[in-house]
């Protein structure tokens, strides 16, 4: 089962929420949808579902038109952020639910049931009630409910966005394994980077109401077309600033000069957008050239075991993604360190020019192919 | 780790005890104190034990004022909880047509009992209320004051008329409160109306539906002015219910000895059937 989504436009109260969209999800294949809150996320999915009708455009399964076809007609099932179960019907009965509708018989419902509990590790509560449950067991038999029905579809609207960390991490990884072995198309509603990166499959990023790009995970993320996908597609934000390019040097914010490097050169005289990742920034030369740039800190946000460093000088403002726990006093003056070879290029527009060259693929006998190592 | 004992903090907890004893305990022994004695002045009074609670519950008239009102409150639950359900159901969910419902099932809730009784009264009338007119201009034969089945089925009516808003209202609240996701879900899932209702919609309104009950039952159960009003608890005694047996007993015949009796088993009773009630409905919550 494909599905394909063709020029879908949906208004509502003269407000246009989903703006033009073709895509196109093949069989078996792990889509994320990534974009801010009000990106449009939920919307598409309520269109790919049949619980809305577009306002234009066409819905495909499989080649064929299911534009008007009402949900009950459809064989898909959704996930919500909330943990959306019967309140009093037990763990199994929730999850048989849906093929009880169907009119399945005992033998196989039980069986069904079992499975995909085991499946989902709640196989020891089956018996309760979901309200008895943790959080992370109810949305557990919430997925299986949606699991056990064998739908085409398979829709996830940020399912793990109210669980802790901890069961987050593990819900992830498990949803991966789940899929690999499925026929059935998997869609994924996130607003977080990170998640998208970690399930992988394919992204699709959202920016109101538009797709602005969409291809597997990891080529979206090292290759963004734009300027909007950059930022979206990356925790913390993308650093960016104006700058121009003339016949020797790179002037970023017209203070901050580096002379033109090969990677540059090929751009031409001109205005430009410049763009480094937070985490390719660092507090000591890697490179030999690597442009040195004197700021005050503002912030040194701590995360995990992680710190986002937050620095400006007179005319730039960046943040600095670092591996470990850095303890800096507001306002001390340091230094940090551009990789000029990582910069992203992007035109006045925001169209995207030149991407940091590619970091190497290293397949199973050791052999490194793809892209330049740099340092 | 050493117990620390702080006499002192008795002190905390003085203005509750005393609040409570002012407005519960002090009252109520009262009562007590009048069901244990017979008293005819300041100076006249036995001592009497339970004799009064002995008569009390041996009095016939206890006894068919008692079933009468279990039938009623029976009948009120069963027919105010389902139609308040379906009301607050059938009520559109937003917008201006919503504001208009509330405030019109709000005002039944704003009239003063005896009002209401007043109300229903000329309304039943066979000579000048609109009801009793018509109903009789159609052949039917009624007449609330002299047959005892249209002075229930008045009683009843006027009843539903006053309290199912309470019942809709809260019952809409819940149901406002049911998150729009279990609708789609339920829709993905291929669910019924009826399978909606009564798997997400009926669950979800338990709670309300508890408090609702609970409130409708002692309401009901202790019911007074408004067939005082409209009946005066005939034709004959067949719409004198407890409260009204109680004040005739406490005022009408000054037998204060017997009415405490009275009215400590009348407060028994409804503190048993709501515990009663509590106990069936949180079960049933619990899925047991």
């Amino acid at each position: 089962m494909s599905l394909t989504l063709e020029k879908i436009t949906k208004v509502v109260d003269g407000e246009l929420h989903i703006n033009d969209v073709n895509l196109n999800f093949e069989p078996g294949s792990f889509n994320v949808l990534l974009g801010r809150t009000l990106a449009g996320k939920t919307t598409l999915m309520r269109l790919m579902a049949g619980l809305e009708k577009p306002t234009s455009g066409r819905v495909l399964m499989n080649g064929a038109d299911m534009t008007g076809v009402p949900v009950r007609q459809r064989n898909v099932s959704m996930v919500y952020q909330q943990f959306i179960n019967y309140p009093n019907l037990s763990v199994y009965d929730n999850i048989a639910s849906p093929l009880r509708l169907a009119g399945d018989d005992k033998q196989t419902i039980d069986r069904k049931v079992r499975e995909t509990a085991e499946i989902l590790r709640i196989e020891n509560f089956l018996t309760r009630m979901p309200l008895e449950l943790s959080g992370g067991q109810q949305q557990r038999t919430a997925m299986a409910r949606a699991l056990i029905k064998d739908a085409d579809l398979i829709l996830f609207d940020e399912p793990l966005v109210n669980l802790d960390y901890k069961l987050r991490e593990e819900l992830r990884q498990e949803m991966r394994e789940l899929f690999k072995v499925r026929n059935t198309i998997a869609v994924y509603a996130t607003t977080e980077p990170n998640e998208a990166l970690a399930l992988g499959g394919t992204t699709t990023v959202l920016h109101e109401g538009r797709s602005i790009q969409y291809g597997e995970t990891a080529e979206v993320y090292n290759f963004p077309d734009t300027v909007a996908c950059a930022e979206l597609f990356s925790e913390p934000p993308l650093n960016l600033t104006k700058g121009e390019i003339s016949d020797s040097e790179v002037t970023l914010d017209q203070a901050t000069h580096f002379p033109l490097n090969a990677d540059l050169a090929g751009l031409g005289r001109g205005n430009y957008i410049f763009g480094v990742r937070p985490s390719h920034l660092a507090l000591f030369p890697v490179n030999e050239d690597d442009l040195e740039i004197s700021v005050r800190v503002e912030l040194a946000e701590i995360s995990g075991s992680e710190t986002f460093l937050h620095v400006r000088n007179k005319h730039l403002s960046l943040v600095l993604h670092l591996t470990g726990i850095y303890q800096y006093e507001v306002d001390a003056s340091i230094k940090v360190y551009m990789p000029t070879h990582k910069i992203f290029v992007f035109d006045e527009d925001g169209k995207i020019l030149k991407v940091p060259t590619r970091l190497p693929i290293v397949n199973q006998a050791g052999q490194i192919s793809g892209g330049v190592q740099h340092g | 780790m050493n117990k620390v004992e702080n006499n002192k903090a008795w002190f905390l907890v003085l203005p509750v005890f005393l609040l409570v004893a002012f407005s519960a305990v002090v009252p109520l022994m009262t009562v007590v104190n009048y069901s244990v004695q017979d008293i005819f002045d300041a100076t006249n009074r036995y001592f009497v034990g339970v004799e009064w609670f002995k008569e009390v519950l041996r009095d016939p008239r206890l006894h068919d004022s008692l079933i009468r009102q279990f039938i009623f409150s029976f009948c009120v639950l069963l027919i105010e909880v389902p139609l308040g359900i379906c009301v607050a159901l059938m009520m559109p969910k937003e917008g201006r047509w919503s504001a208009l419902c509330l405030i019109l099932l709000a005002i039944p809730l704003l009239i003063p009992w005896n009002v209401v009784g007043t109300i229903w009264q000329i309304f039943g009338r066979a000579d000048i209320g609109l009801m009793g007119y018509y109903l009789n201009a159609m052949g039917i034969d009624y007449n609330y004051a002299g047959n005892s089945g249209d002075a229930w089925a008045t009683v009843l009516l006027m009843d539903v008329w006053h309290w199912t808003s309470l019942i809709a209202l809260l019952c809409y609240s819940g149901l406002r409160a049911i998150p729009d996701a279990y609708y789609q879900a339920a829709r993905i899932d291929r669910a019924s109306g009826w399978a909606i209702f009564r798997y997400i919609q009926l669950p979800k309104l338990q709670s309300v539906l508890l408090i609702g009950i609970l409130l409708r039952f002692m309401d009901s159960f202790m019911i007074y002015t408004e067939p005082f009003v409209l009946t005066g608890g005939g034709p004959g005694n067949s719409t004198t219910f407890l409260s009204q047996t109680l004040t005739t007993m406490a005022i009408g015949q000054f037998d204060l000895g017997r009415a405490g009796a009275f009215s400590l088993i009348y407060f028994l009773i409804i503190l048993l059937v709501s515990w009663l009630l509590y106990t069936a409905m949180t079960h049933v919550e619990k899925g047991e």
